[in-house]
């Protein structure tokens, strides 16, 4: 067994244990910070897969930003528990259910793929862990979706300062 | 050498852990985690793919996946604060009435 592989079981198992702590913590601050670690253990499986600029935009955009804005909100909130959280008797149709749709998934992934198709790392081409290609592609290939994505978040940007604002218009004029 | 089926089940494995996450959680804050699991999810089978093929295509289309997560957790946390203000709830199940 190799020393990658090793550490690729190691990352995996993080991964899915940080997932379903997420799943099964009662209170939302809990289940945040388990999914900071996910998403840092899959900036490291990044690295593996020799995409170094995925991986640090994937920790910083990620377990960075998205993840404070949900720590900020859950604080604002103060909704960190709910009573009627978690009862045993909904919770075993749903495993039911996921435990098909990943027995289907595995099935299908072991049809359609040979199992000998394999990430070499011997093979690696310099082009793809290098941020220049990547942006190289994405200013010229690319432009009119990056152009569109920049929109989005403007329209994100300016969609979540009007639905957070509507609100105290209502109070006021109920005043 | 890991073979590309390592990444893609874990990928799965990921996904449907998400998807359970909407299923039995009731707190929309946590089905909004889910969701980015899920997309999470999505792009380690974008880059695994990417690696397999050596091709930078599927690295681009992580970016774009981020973007779109970050927009959407940007309009969806304006939304449950808003439904917050007015509900005083962030239980899904007592989301039921669609009256403003």
């Amino acid at each position: 067994m190799s020393v990658e592989l090793i550490v690729f079981i190691l990352l995996a198992l993080t991964a899915i244990g940080t997932g379903v702590g997420m799943l099964l913590s009662r209170n939302a601050v809990y289940a945040a910070l388990f999914l900071v670690l996910n998403f840092a253990t899959v900036a490291i499986l990044y690295l593996l897969l020799d995409s170094p600029f995925i991986a640090l935009s994937q920790v910083t955009v990620y377990a960075g930003a998205i993840m404070v804005l949900f720590l900020f909100v859950i604080m604002l909130l103060g909704a960190e528990q709910l009573p009627s959280e978690l009862k045993w008797k909904e919770l075993i149709p749903a495993i039911v259910l996921g435990l098909a749709l990943l027995a289907e998934t595995v099935y299908l992934l072991f049809q359609k793929i040979s199992i000998t198709t394999s990430v070499d790392t011997a093979s690696a081409e310099a082009a793809l862990s290098d941020p220049a290609q990547a942006a190289a592609r994405l200013f010229s290939n690319y432009l009119l979706p990056f152009e569109v994505t920049s929109i989005l978040l403007l329209v994100a940007m300016v969609g979540a300062i009007v639905l957070t604002k509507q609100e105290k218009k209502k109070i006021e004029r109920a005043n | 050498m890991i073979p590309i089926h390592y990444y893609l089940i874990l990928s799965a494995v990921l996904f449907i852990l998400g998807a359970v996450g909407v299923l039995i959680r009731r707190n929309a804050l946590v089905i909004f985690m889910s969701i980015e699991l899920m997309l999470n999810a999505a792009n380690l089978s974008f880059v695994a793919f990417a690696r397999l093929y050596e091709n930078l295509n599927g690295q681009i289309f992580v970016f774009f996946i981020m973007t779109v997560a970050a927009a959407e957790v940007a309009v969806g946390l304006a939304l449950i604060v808003a439904i917050f203000k007015s509900k005083h709830s962030i239980d899904v199940d007592q989301l039921n009435s669609l009256k403003g």
